[in-house]
């Protein structure tokens, strides 16, 4: 079954050039891209049930031996974030299409949307799979160069802006992790990761310190750590619904990603255990009091996703294994939550005109689906129990009180007054925009530049013309938040197997050797 | 193996002065800072493999040869740079035609929100903002004098 492995990387990639040959074609590129996604989910969940019935599935690329050649490892972790990120993906781009079609855009330059958006499918999928360090680097930059050109689609002024601070931070974090790679490489002569987590161990301490701390400054800016988390709140809310949605779902986790990965197989024992979990309770603390301040849905919910990033650094922080599995549960709700939630404030803006809290109100009764689709991932995303967010977050509780030291109870506390001030964010946009009596009127004139701010993100004049006839939301739009929603609803149902699935994953990461094994079957060289 | 020292002070030069231009607030300056990283860090690869004679099975002995690896990296980081040059350029250029030059903006909701702060006012009506709203503002108040620092720099 190896030949599947592959797979995710290269039928997004095919699809891309395919989607670029029908540029003129809307509805065959929609099409294709529909089709790729779907079979890239079959995939996905094909090499879950083979990596967790056979152990880590590895494909030497283009035939070199291993550390000769490229690898691709699908182990556990690998393909659960496969399989989510895939689904996630689809149902953002069933979305997008529902966008589309609902505003007519049917020849706009946003042609370019289909194959940039199967790029940076491809991009992702690359960075779970890879079993080398700078391929790690080349997923990453498909992704990120994918990224860049649909956080600017369009090219309005709001978007340059916010684009230019999107690249130049992530085109610097790509530099970092560059000469970690070129040292990593001095100092050891490989840049298979099976093959690392053999020679990194033989190093003297100071060397090994300093390379972990590179990768870790590259990966923390990726992944929107607290002192490094300032550039996402700044570009994500400008970009279409879809694409921030998508955005927030998948390319801080593979930020957590790379983390999680680098300090189990590389790295491990622990060293900077005390620095992440530092950064950890500032990443929440700092982040939800960010997002309490804030006026406008978008923005709140960019600054609720740092804000989380900080209980997955948690969970790998405590190095233990029920704290690793807690870390990949909470990865995989969040990546379905943020996603959701995004794609409901896209739905809020089409519905209102505007995400500004101030602006809105009564959606609650306009639409009460809307609500519903809200509310539900809302509570998820704060921790009400039975929602897999309270889930995710006890197992992460657990994991600290069973730790018992003084940081490991400080983050306990952290955590639960994260969660408690998620709450009463989400509660605030609950109360503002969707419960109080509907706003009177349309933005007043003093209002119009940041009316013109939050509605040039999305189609300029459209939003307000939906908002003012009060048109009806589309119906290809309402489906994949449903689907969406219900996921996360699902991943409650079935959060005692996908514990299990995730603490064998953890387990996994912890005793390295059946990554190790898997990629050398004879032994490290 | 021991570095050679003109490779790693070159590196040095490169990487301070695109540090430098990286910190400034028009966008063709950035994009000089930015390759000029990108060619500290490409110098910076090649160092970390043996230099020798070309890789050719036959034309060497194999412990005189060069490390092909570092190399085949540089050429990959480099066809990334250009790209990422291109694309800049294109952001720097569009900057320009819509609003006459290419100075990086701040964030417009954040100053609003750090305004209504220094008025000590709470983002919107309602009425039960207490206490919790005064640190992030402060935070970001700090992040936004150290971004001020930066353009003067």
């Amino acid at each position: 079954m190896t030949f599947l492995v592959p797979l995710p990387v290269v039928m997004p990639l095919l699809g891309a050039a395919l989607t670029l040959l029908l540029l003129g074609r809307p509805r065959a590129q929609r099409w294709v891209s529909l089709t790729v996604l779907t079979a890239t989910v079959a995939v996905a969940a094909m090499l879950l049930i083979q990596s967790s019935l056979h152990g880590p599935l590895v494909v030497e690329v283009g035939g070199w031996v291993a550390p000769l050649g490229i690898v691709l490892v699908a182990d556990q972790l690998a393909a659960l974030m496969l399989v989510v990120s895939a689904a996630v993906t689809l149902c953002v781009l069933v979305y997008s299409i529902g966008q589309g079609m609902a505003d007519g855009d049917e020849e706009t330059p946003l042609s370019v949307y289909h194959p940039t958006y199967l790029v940076l499918t491809a991009g992702v999928c690359n960075a779970f799979l890879s079993g080398d360090l700078f391929n790690l680097y080349v997923g990453f930059e498909i992704l990120l160069v994918a990224s860049y050109v649909l956080l600017t689609l369009g090219s309005t002024e709001t978007r340059i802006r916010a684009g230019t601070t999107y690249v130049v931070v992530s085109l610097l974090s790509s530099v970092i992790f560059l000469v970690a790679i070129g040292l990593v490489y001095a100092s050891t002569g490989t840049l298979n990761l099976a093959q690392l987590a053999d020679r990194l161990d033989a190093l003297p301490d100071d060397i090994r310190l300093l390379l972990q701390g590179m990768l870790l400054l590259a990966f923390g800016i990726k992944a929107a750590v607290f002192p490094l988390s300032a550039w996402l709140p700044d570009s994500y809310p400008t970009a279409p619904a879809p694409v921030t949605a998508v955005f927030a779902g998948l390319l801080t986790k593979v930020g957590v990603y790379a983390i999680i990965r680098t300090e189990t197989l590389l790295f491990p024992g622990g060293r900077v255990a005390t620095l992440m979990l530092v950064t950890a309770v500032l990443t929440m603390v700092v982040g939800i009091l960010g997002a309490v301040a804030q006026s406008d849905i978008k923005r709140l919910l960019s600054f609720t996703l740092i804000s989380h990033i900080g209980y997955m650094l948690f969970g790998v922080g405590l190095t233990s294994s029920l704290g690793l599995s807690a870390a990949i549960f909470y990865v995989v709700h969040h990546i379905t939550i943020q996603t959701t939630l995004f794609l409901a404030a896209g739905l809020v803006e089409r519905r209102g005109g505007t995400t500004a809290m101030d602006r809105l109100g009564g959606l609650a009764r306009l639409s009460p689906i809307l609500a519903v689709l809200f509310f539900v991932p809302a509570l998820n995303l704060a921790g009400i129990p039975p929602f897999s967010g309270f889930l995710g977050k006890l197992g992460l509780v657990q994991a600290g009180i069973d730790d018992g030291g003084a940081l490991a109870w400080i983050l306990v506390a952290g955590g639960l007054v994260t969660s408690l001030l998620t709450l009463y964010a989400v509660a605030r946009v609950w109360n503002l925009a969707f419960w109080r009596a509907p706003h009177p009127e349309m933005p007043a004139a003093d209002d119009a530049e940041q009316a013109a701010r939050t509605e040039g993100a999305v189609q300029p004049q459209q939003s307000l013309a939906t908002a003012q006839t009060g048109a009806v939301l589309p119906g290809l739009m309402i489906a994949p938040t449903v689907a969406l929603v219900v996921f996360g609803l699902v991943l409650t149902l079935v959060a005692g197997p996908l514990f299990d699935l995730s603490s064998d994953a953890a387990n996994d990461l912890l005793q390295r050797t059946p990554y190790v094994d898997a990629v050398f079957p004879g032994g490290a060289p | 193996m021991s570095p050679n020292l003109t490779y790693v002070i070159v590196v040095g030069v490169l990487v301070a002065a695109g540090v430098t231009l990286l910190l400034e607030r028009s966008l063709t300056r950035v994009l000089m800072g930015v390759i000029l990283l990108g060619n500290g860090a490409n110098l910076l690869l090649l160092t970390g493999g043996r230099a020798g004679a070309p890789p050719i099975v036959g034309s060497a002995p194999q412990e005189e040869m060069s490390d092909p690896l570092p190399q085949a990296m540089i050429l990959t980081a480099i066809v990334i740079t250009l790209g990422m040059t291109a694309f800049l350029l294109a952001l720097a250029y569009r900057s320009w035609h819509l609003n006459g030059h290419d100075e990086v903006q701040d964030d417009v909701e954040d100053r609003r929100i750090m305004d209504l702060a220094d008025r000590d006012e709470v983002p919107d009506d309602d009425v039960d903002g207490d206490d919790d709203e005064e640190s992030p503002t402060t935070d970001e108040r700090q992040l936004s004098t150290t971004a001020k620092g930066g353009r003067a720099g």
